[in-house]
């Protein structure tokens, strides 16, 4: 099972031709309290780098990129109702979205969990 | 207020322990503030509502009003002049909230006045926003007459302790604390220090506001928070905390382009006032307080969970009525809250209006604040 990252702080958790997209630990920590969470509509096609989700904290809204292209095949509507659950369990539970893979080198061109702890890093 | 530029951050006294606490940290108004500790903005703004928050807000103005008399006639009469509160009529150790207005009537800055009592016989004391504070001492200057002076107090510190236990954390070290009035002040000794101690804040809590000398902050501050009872709070829960109490936060709901009447403020003009004139704009302000103004500050509720930030538009059978200046999530409510204008003839608490959100239509009511009951002790 392949975990890659991008710098928005996406992870893309690949389960067969399916990826898990949610946001990192680093990310859920910057936001602060989840509020609110807007998933898209399952069937719903995303390109790479697009508006996928929106997650509000108390303070502001950030938007949830698409990292990879594929089709909207499942929500975590559970979200809906307990949107904490990002902060509380951002890479299992407060998962936003799966992808049914269109392009698997899109996923080759993303960060290893390595590279992504180096490029946190970075950013001081 | 927050906006980025290039001038070198000030910090309060107190910014060494706030680091030390664990504070992300913020630009605000050109300090460098504690956005949130560790805990995270809903359990800071919890917390106060429950138990008792300790804000720094040293970044605010403090300065006196000093008539060259003595007498508080001459100096109320002055800033009776920029604002249209009846300060004359202030007892000694009360205060008034009240508002710095330009000739159009719109608003500079809002304030909190204090008149004196025998510590100061004669001043005023008046606490001003940090982002405006250097516009307002310079309006001050140049709009005194020559015979009240403007003195700067930028060597006393400012925090506040708001919440339902705040009255018993203070009872700790001064007995008769219980017996302050709400709006009125009073020099105590806290910890061996003598600070000015009012019954006031911005959270909709019953609460006090402190200021102590700069070099004296470090030490109530450490003492305060060594009560079980008290946290460190943060600028972001003291934001959701006054959006539930309905209150203003300048250069977002109020501005230069809006009246006192325009933002539900007509409380604040004691009826002398109002009917008096006698202050900047009081041409524009008397029509509106007559004929409704054109437009009018309200609350926002929502039936979803999305919350609603500032410059959302709000719509009426798909036209443009108004614009949302606050709004966020509420955690006392546990809904999303905002406030903003809309013209007045859509002003009725209950009527259904439409707030545009990432290109959608969310379903709100205009709402009757406070969102969150004011817990002001009376």
């Amino acid at each position: 099972m392949t975990t890659k990252f991008t710098k928005d702080h996406e992870y893309v958790r690949v389960e067969g031709d399916v990826a898990v997209v949610g946001i990192t630990d680093y990310a859920q920590q910057q936001l602060g309290d989840v509020v609110f969470v807007e998933l898209p509509a399952v069937g719903k096609q995303v390109a790479a780098g697009a508006e996928a989700a929106v997650v509000e904290s108390v303070k502001a809204a950030s938007e949830v990129y698409a990292p990879i292209s594929g089709e909207v095949v499942e929500v975590n509507s559970a979200l809906e109702s307990a949107p904490g659950t990002v902060n509380e369990d951002p890479a299992g539970k407060g998962w936003f979205l799966k992808l049914k893979i269109k392009d698997k080198a899109e996923i080759d061109k993303l960060m290893s969990e390595a590279d992504y702890a180096d490029f946190l890093k970075t950013l001081g | 207020m927050a906006e980025a530029t290039d001038a070198p951050l000030l910090s309060t006294p107190l910014a060494n322990r706030h680091r030390a606490l664990g504070a992300r940290m913020v630009p605000f108004a050109g300090y460098d503030m504690p956005v949130q500790y560790p805990t995270g903005i809903m359990t800071e703004h919890n917390w106060t509502r429950a138990h008792a928050g300790l804000f720094d807000v040293s970044h605010m103005g403090q300065a006196f009003l000093v008539p060259a008399d003595g007498k508080h006639e001459t100096a109320a009469a002055a800033l009776e002049a920029l604002c249209p509160a009846d300060i004359l009529n202030l007892k000694p150790y009360q205060q008034r909230y009240s508002q710095l207005l330009n000739d159009e009537g719109g608003i500079l800055d809002d304030f909190m006045a204090t008149r004196a009592g025998s510590d100061r016989t004669g001043s005023l004391y008046v606490v001003v926003n940090a982002g405006c504070k250097e516009a307002d001492y310079a309006h001050l200057q140049a709009k005194l007459p020559s015979n009240v002076k403007l003195e700067r107090a930028d060597h006393y510190a400012l925090v506040a302790l708001q919440g339902p236990e705040a009255n018993a954390v203070i009872a700790a070290h001064v007995p008769d604390i219980d017996s302050l009035a709400f709006m009125t002040y009073r020099i105590v000794t806290i910890g061996g220090v003598a600070v000015h101690i009012s019954r006031s804040g911005y959270t909709g809590e019953d609460g006090f506001e402190i200021s102590v000398r700069v070099d004296k902050v470090g030490d109530l501050w450490d003492l305060l928070l060594k009560d079980a009872r008290v946290k460190p709070i943060g600028l972001g829960a003291r934001d959701s905390l006054r959006l539930e109490a309905g209150l203003c936060l300048y250069g977002h709901d109020i501005d230069v382009t809006t009246s006192p009447v325009e933002g539900a403020l007509v409380w604040s003009m004691q009826k002398r006032r109002r009917e008096g004139g006698g202050f900047p704009g009081a041409d524009r302000i008397q029509r509106e307080l007559r004929d409704k103004p054109k437009r009018t500050r309200v609350g926002f509720s929502f039936e979803g969970r999305a919350p609603a930030r500032e410059g959302a538009e709000v719509r009426v059978n798909g036209r443009a009525v108004g614009v949302v200046t606050s709004g966020g999530f509420g955690p006392t409510v546990n809904a999303p809250v905002a406030m903003g204008y809309v013209e007045t003839a859509f002003a009725t608490p209950g009527a259904a209006v439409e707030i545009i959100v990432r290109d959608r239509p969310l379903a709100a009511k205009i709402a009757a604040m406070p969102f969150a009951p004011h817990r002001y002790k009376r």
